[in-house]
């Protein structure tokens, strides 16, 4: 009987030298890859157990810190100073939630694993500091997104503004509101965590979207601003003459298309490109789009960004689009930009930066400078030129005509001795748009001779002027101020 | 071969004659050894402690003495009723054992934690529960020891040991889940107001028990000659019977249980242990030939088996279901690594069941790829030492249960290892005197205790008989021509 017992002890042996093979396949072999997956939670709280860089606005403010707690097992908690004012710029990170906003797009910087601070890691690694992530300067102007948050929370305003340098493309500003506290995301108690997460995904205001930059919506009359540098760009001057008429068929239907409160577009029988775009006429602007056909102004759109699908400021921009153009009716609606006319705020914004800028589109950007722990640079982002979308001439006569459409916006707020470019919009949604509260757009710049900011402002759904709100009443004073508010920084 | 009367005091030890060589009973070793083991458990705890940035306590120390009492007690025993018992197999069990506790203790928190992270049931503490099995383990120890004088009178009771062991299994089966389900699976007995126990696990033991006797007394029968086929001498169709019998057992009372590792353990042991007896390759044969049809039946008729295998095939592809286990174990082992983490310093409480099914994912992502090899050598030295009292035993029964009982921890350590690490489909089992819970722990002892029994009798010096020498039979004498008392 000893001989089976032998051969068993040999078996036993074997099968322990199978799992000590198996284990060195699992353990050793395959170690990194299971090490590195994403779905590997160890992988998070190890950055936890890291300092994650700080995200800064322009001057040095810090939008976003990690402090070091008492807990053993996460040792940083992510700390949002002026959380909800900031919330669309910095996003949130959680230990149960994928981060948000720049929280994610730079994560690999803010937690220190990007491969541009190899060197970096290796000499703390040397030195025996603890390792950190970078930093990440922000090209937002502190006074230009509180100022903006403030006008849009005072009012309880659903919407969100979003300012930009014309010349370079930093994004000075990003406010959505309503916001929301970022700080409930990341806190570590995981009850209160949780509760907050359910309490703002239910909230039928969405907290939690980043309206400047995640939705897109009918742009109304600002849109004409493509369509006047469409007519600029195929030449036709400011006095090309456009019907005045307070309404018109749509071409192949008995649909009619009026101007706003069923007014003639001034007194004389047309009216000139200039005095359409300042008085915002309807009609004028549906003629415009049949003068210059589909082809045209798809072009124009495009060359101002419309149609990009894959625009990063770091975050991804939801893409614009005019949607389908199947016929004439459908051009005119386009033209004024209703139908399935859909941008973004911050494609609205580029288009005004564009112009301000002399026809030149600049790449909208977020991130000036990735600053490492110990305050040396690694990186410096340039301002980068996009594309040319009109000539500075045509430029130059578009921003004349965006003067004279601020001098007839209404609304109160306008600076003194600073001349504003502006272009208001009030846009229909919904499946009956007669009896659903406009979404209340002004986009604007200034100073116009040499703009050093561009804003734009929407408030949905008429902000508190429910269906009696226009881009002038209800949007145009919120701009102003965030105007102000940039100028005065210098 | 009765029993000597001085063998109960080994401070007296043989009779001194001079033909019988002074055999050591290396009790003093196996103290050493306690010592060892329960020096490197004090240690692992202060390290799971500090790594968790609890205070380093004096407490620490206590526990560690309490636990080399513990053991102590249980070397007294073997002392006082096996002295020639093998040294190094209760310090095996105790440093494994020993780590578990760590282990289990060092996850309670995190466990616990990981529950109100997630809003779950926020269980108990498991290390106190773990302390008071792993004493009552030990009490069972001794008392197995104390009332089996003799592993011979086992046989005896093979089939009172059959027939417990057989109900022990099937109850949970037959019973209604309320009694019987504990986490999906129905091989619980609960027990009103006293918790719960495996019945399985015992049933392990007494069935063990039952085969050994069942097969040394019907030995001949089974190597009586067939006729030949391809080299091997096949056994008569009508041999096959008990084998049969117990394919159908336990593997049919176990997948109504849904817990396919305790049906395969089972088979592998009833297997080996036909094997051990008839020295039939042909047993291995037919037996594996079963083995595959019963899988390839299993994987036909039931989901839970499909489900099984695709997880272990690809567990990734259904990551945020039935694949998540394997999954997270896998990530454990893998962050674990070549050197480990460091006890205390891991996240092995990522990986549910982290302090019975998968413990093993929790030592390798903590000791590491070399602790969790260490802890493998450990088990392989204890079931070694196991076999080697199979081989030096001078009767079948004690042979076939030593080497049953040794072969029964080894296979469980594999199909446990192999399915945290997807050597093979992951199947519902505790890794032996490691993993949380009570039933496994406590029979597991029982089952050391039988073995301790049989390598004392395997390694004590021949009894001075006093109608003067009869020549002894050599160890190497095979065991057909011993008397082994039929069961009645």
């Amino acid at each position: 009987m000893n001989t089976p017992l032998r051969r068993v002890a040999l078996a036993m042996m074997g099968m322990i030298v199978l799992l000590l093979a198996n284990t060195t396949y699992v353990q050793v072999i395959k170690s990194d890859d299971y090490r590195n997956d994403p779905r590997n939670q160890r992988v998070l709280y190890e950055e936890y157990s890291r300092e994650r860089g700080k995200i800064i606005v322009a001057g040095g403010g810090v939008i976003a810190t990690s402090e070091e707690t008492n807990n053993t097992k996460l040792r940083f908690l992510r700390k949002y100073p002026n959380g909800p004012a900031y919330a669309p710029v910095t996003g949130f990170y959680s230990v149960s939630y994928s981060p948000t906003q720049l929280e994610k797009a730079e994560n690999p910087i803010l937690n220190g694993t990007d491969s541009a601070l190899f060197v970096r890691r290796l000499s703390d690694l040397i030195t025996g500091r603890d390792p950190k992530g970078a930093n990440v300067e922000t090209t937002v102007n502190p006074k230009v997104q509180e100022a903006a948050y403030k006008q849009m929370t005072d009012k309880g305003f659903t919407g969100s503004v979003v300012a930009l340098r014309p010349d370079t493309g930093e994004i000075l500003g990003m406010v959505s509101t309503p916001s929301y506290d970022p700080n409930r995301i990341a806190t570590h108690d995981s009850s209160a965590r949780q509760k907050a997460w359910v309490e703002l995904n239910d909230d039928k205001d969405k907290p939690m979207l980043n309206r400047t930059i995640s939705e897109n919506y009918p742009p109304g009359s600002t849109f004409k601003l493509v369509l006047a540098a469409a007519a600029l760009e195929n030449g036709m001057g400011k006095d090309h003459q456009l019907t005045a008429a307070p309404n018109i068929q749509l071409p192949g239907t008995r649909t009619r298309l009026e101007n706003f409160d069923g007014n003639k577009c001034g007194s004389a029988a047309t009216a000139s490109l200039e005095e359409a775009l300042a008085r915002s006429c309807n009609t004028a602007f549906a003629e415009l789009a049949g003068q210059l056909g589909e082809t045209k102004l798809r072009n124009q759109a495009k060359k101002f960004g419309i149609g990009e699908q894959d625009l990063k400021i770091p975050m991804s921009v939801v893409p614009s689009s005019l949607g389908d153009i199947p016929d004439d009716a459908a051009l005119f609606q386009t033209g004024i930009g209703q139908r399935d006319v859909k941008l973004t705020p911050l494609q609205d914004v580029m288009i005004a930066a564009t112009i301000a800028n002399g026809g030149m589109r600049m790449e909208p950007q977020l991130k000036k400078r990735i600053v490492t722990h110990d305050v040396s640079v690694l990186d410096e982002i340039e301002p980068k030129q996009a594309e040319r979308a009109m000539s500075a001439s045509s430029a130059e006569t578009l921003k004349q005509m965006m003067i004279k459409s601020e001098e007839r916006t209404t609304g109160p707020g306008k600076i003194s001795g600073v001349t504003i470019a502006s272009k208001t919009g009030t846009a229909e949604h919904g499946a009956n748009p007669k009896l659903t509260k406009p979404h209340a757009w002004y986009v604007a710049f200034a100073p116009a001779d040499k703009p050093k900011i561009a804003v734009v402002v929407m408030v949905e759904d008429g902000g508190d002027r429910g269906l009696e709100a226009t881009g002038g009443s209800v949007a145009a004073p919120i701009g102003r101020a965030v105007i102000r508010a940039g100028l005065e920084g210098g | 071969m009765g029993r000597p009367a001085a063998g109960t005091n080994p401070s007296l030890g043989p009779v001194s004659t001079p033909q019988a060589p002074q055999v050591q009973t290396r009790r003093g070793t196996e103290l050493a050894m306690l010592g060892f083991a329960a020096g490197l458990v004090t240690l692992a705890l202060a390290i799971a402690d500090g790594n968790q940035e609890q205070e380093l306590t004096r407490q620490i120390l206590y526990y560690g003495v309490a636990f080399m009492a513990l053991f102590g007690l249980a070397h007294l025993a073997v002392r006082k009723w096996a002295p020639y018992a093998d040294p190094l197999i209760l310090p095996c069990v105790a440093l494994v054992n020993g780590l578990g506790l760590v282990m289990i203790n060092r996850l309670d928190p995190a466990v616990i934690q990981r529950a109100k992270d997630l809003q779950r049931f926020v269980p108990s503490e498991s290390a106190p529960k773990q302390v008071v099995w792993t004493a009552a383990g030990l009490v069972v120890f001794a008392v197995v020891m104390w009332l089996v004088k003799d592993h011979r009178m086992l046989a005896k009771y093979g089939y009172t040991a059959g027939l417990v062991g057989l109900i022990a299994l099937a109850l949970p089966g037959l019973l209604p889940s309320s009694l019987s389900e504990v986490n999906g699976a129905k091989i619980w007995l609960r027990l009103p107001g006293l918790g719960s126990i495996q019945p399985g696990e015992f049933a392990k033991i007494l069935l063990l028990i039952f085969f050994a006797a069942f097969l040394v007394s019907k030995r001949d029968l089974f190597m009586a000659a067939g006729r030949r086929f391809a080299g091997m001498e096949l056994p008569r169709a009508r041999d096959l019977a008990p084998l049969l019998v117990a394919w159908a057992l336990s593997v049919g009372v176990l997948v109504l249980e849904k817990d396919l590792g305790t049906s395969l353990l089972f088979f592998g042991i009833v297997l080996v242990m036909l094997y051990i007896a008839t020295e039939r390759v042909a047993w291995l044969v037919i037996g594996l030939t079963f083995f595959i049809g019963g899988c390839l039946i299993a994987y036909q008729l039931f989901g839970h088996v499909q489900v099984r295998v695709q997880t272990w095939l690809d567990p990734f592809a259904d990551y945020f279901g039935k694949g998540n286990q394997i999954s997270q174990s896998l990530f454990s082992l893998g962050t674990g690594g070549l050197g480990g983490t460091g006890l205390g310093a891991g996240r092995p409480e990522l990986v549910t069941f982290s302090q019975s099914d998968f413990i093993i994912a929790a030592i390798g992502e903590e000791f590491g790829f070399i602790g969790l090899a260490a802890l493998l050598i450990i088990y392989l030295l204890l079931v070694m030492r196991g076999l080697r009292s199979a081989l030096a035993v001078r009767d079948t029964f004690g042979k076939l249960l030593a080497g049953g009982l040794a072969f029964a921890v080894c296979w469980q350590v594999f199909i446990v290892v192999g399915g945290v690490t997807k050597l093979i489909p992951l199947t519902g089992l505790t890794a032996p005197f490691l993993s949380h819970g009570g039933s496994s722990l406590i029979a597991n002892y029982a089952a050391i205790a039988l073995l301790l029994r049989i390598s004392d009798a395997a390694r004590r010096p021949a009894p001075q008989t006093p109608k003067g020498p009869k020549p002894q039979q050599a160890p190497i004498a095979e065991a057909s021509t011993v008397l082994v008392e039929r069961p009645t």
